[in-house]
């Protein structure tokens, strides 16, 4: 008897497994985060942006697009992710994939590919809607995708991570709701830090979400509150930082095996 | 041939202390159907986890057709199908989404003809395209197990597959099992119906308290340890036994009527005509005589008693 090294036929069903439940509910998935966005475009960008005036000699309007993208990013990869894995945890069918020969690090490919895959498309899916509302050229297309993938692993990831940790629903909100909310609408998604007091500057670069907006803008419209490479260096120490938790559940079975 | 599966001093304590199986060794044969006997929480499900790799051992090892299941987990889970005791199933999947979800999920290609002939055999086919919070619970545990055979096992584990389900669906589980046998697929079941295993294993295995305390062929382990007994309707009542029946220890029932004899199925030979023979000699004539085997349950239920008596002796 021989068996492969890999079981990607067996991550590919998990992946496709994830991506049909998003088929499924496919109108919830899309309805709640594009009404959100033309609401935020309603209000931010036709209601009160005219009377902001430019940011960075850029129309108001546009300057909210890339971090109104990664707000649904964000909560949609933490979402996605931490649901997936937590509701085979919680309905018990959680069974066959861990009889299955299908190894951890497989397994998280999977579940965070398939969540990683969802907001990518939804990310995809508000920059449309937003086209519809503002004049917007995007100065580096291709590395404003390669940064959004970025962003959309990592917060898989780390939705993975909720998903393995959390004993129940209120868990699996408890994150996104209370931590990365609060920190995504204080981190330059609708303002450049620029515009704060000088105090509330320097606060804001505690908040890593800062620099994660900041280099999506700048792929964008080629300027940010920080380096470009300050951006990308946080965003890879955060998924490093994520690969090494999600390495020790891989190596530990952490919440996944008694 | 080397046994299918083989278990060697397998030891597992939960994070909780809970220590769940102690230096279990079991083998099983190609071909057979293994019935794990035991009581609520005896270790049956943890075994069967443990071998499966939803539950890490503390120390020992599995091996399935050779293969330690920890090192080379890729071959064995492959070979290795599990029917788990709950109807864990995802309620919005339609059956054979589900059934050819676990295929894949094993490593297979599609083969769709492999999931009509299982899904006809468990009359899952007219259910195919409904979505499986639909079904009746006997129709769930139906999906169950096509899941489980949706990547043609060698070695399949049921646990507790009769659980609450009705007669019918019991008896067409039955017809299963001895399909699946014909075609060389190996099966370890637990059961609470003890004479399920009577009539389906080849072989019994008794756990309690994470140990094995017996492992012996169905039909072997009811003679020895099975015990018969005859019931002799006596032509005259009697008050007392003669001395010369003391080698025999018969009790007097319903009044004086009726001798009961009871004895160890294996002496059978031995004991009986001897006694009919002092029985004539000493001029008591029956009418009637009755004779019963115990069944595998009164065995389970005596030597998981006697572990527990032991247990008290020890302890007091």
């Amino acid at each position: 008897m021989s068996a492969p090294m890999l079981n990607l036929r067996g991550a590919w069903s998990i992946y496709r497994f994830e991506m049909a439940r998003f088929k499924r509910t496919l109108w919830q998935s899309l309805a709640t985060p594009i009404l959100t966005t033309v609401l935020y475009f309603i209000v931010f960008g036709s209601a009160i942006g005219p009377r902001i005036g430019d940011i960075d000699a850029i129309n108001y309007g546009a300057f909210i697009v890339p971090g109104l993208i990664l707000l649904t990013v964000f909560t949609q990869s933490l979402n996605n992710a931490s649901f997936g894995i937590y509701m085979p945890k919680f309905s018990g069918t959680i069974y066959e994939i861990l009889s299955a020969p299908v190894s951890t690090a497989e397994l998280v490919l999977a579940y965070v590919g398939a969540a990683a895959t969802k907001s990518v498309l939804l990310g995809l899916i508000i920059l449309a809607t937003a086209q519809l509302f503002v004049d917007l050229n995007v100065g580096h297309p291709v590395w404003m995708l390669v940064y959004l993938v970025m962003v959309a692993f990592a917060f898989s990831l780390a939705g993975f991570i909720i998903g393995i940790w959390a004993e129940g629903f209120e868990a699996l909100q408890f994150i996104p709701m209370l931590v990365v909310t609060p920190l995504t609408f204080l981190g330059g998604v609708f303002y450049s830090i620029d515009m704060l007091p000088e105090t509330w500057q320097t606060v804001s670069l505690f908040n890593p979400i800062v620099y994660i907006v900041s280099g999506f803008r700048y792929f964008f419209f080629g300027s940010g509150d920080v380096s470009v490479w300050v951006s990308l260096a946080a965003l890879g120490g955060f998924i490093g930082l994520c690969l090494a938790i999600v390495s020790y559940i891989v190596r530990t079975g952490h919440k996944l095996k008694s | 041939m080397a046994a299918l599966l083989s278990i060697e001093n397998l030891d597992k304590r939960y994070a909780g202390g809970l220590h769940a199986l102690k230096s279990v060794d079991l083998a099983i044969e190609r071909g057979e159907i293994f019935a794990l006997l035991g009581p609520n929480g005896a270790g049956k499900t943890t075994l069967i986890n443990v071998i499966c790799g939803i539950v890490t051992p503390s120390s020992g090892r599995v091996l399935v057709d050779g293969h330690d299941t920890v090192r080379d987990f890729r071959i064995t889970r492959r070979h290795t199908g599990l029917v788990p005791q709950e109807l864990y199933t995802d309620m919005f999947e339609t059956v054979w989404d589900t059934v050819s979800f676990s295929r894949g999920l094993f490593g297979l290609k599609p083969d769709p003809a492999h999931i009509e002939r299982v899904l006809r055999d468990l009359s899952l086919w007219e259910k195919r395209d409904n979505a499986i919070m639909t079904l009746s619970g006997g129709m769930k545990r139906r999906v169950l197990i096509a899941k489980a055979l949706a990547h043609e096992p060698k070695l399949l584990f049921l646990d507790e597959p009769t659980a609450g389900v009705d007669v019918e669906l019991r008896r067409d589980m039955w017809r299963l099992i001895e399909k699946l046998r014909e075609t060389g697929v190996t099966i370890v079941l637990t059961t609470h119906y003890i004479e399920e295993a009577e009539r389906m294993a080849d072989r019994v295995g008794v756990i309690r308290r994470g140990e094995i305390i017996v492992v012996d062929e169905t039909a072997s382990l009811m003679k020895k340890l099975g015990r018969k007994h005859l019931s002799l309707h006596l032509q005259e009542t009697m008050t007392k036994l003669p001395a010369s029946l003391d080698d025999w220890s018969l009790t007097l029932a319903e009044g004086g009527r009726r001798l009961d004899y009871s004895f160890a199925a294996e002496e059978e030979h031995a004991c009986v005509p001897a006694l009919l023979k002092r029985l004539q000699a000493e001029g008591i004539e029956f009418t009637n005589l009755n004779t019963r085997q115990s069944t595998l349950e009164e065995i389970f239920v005596e030597l998981v008693h006697e572990e527990e008596d032991q247990q008290v002796e020890e302890t007091s």
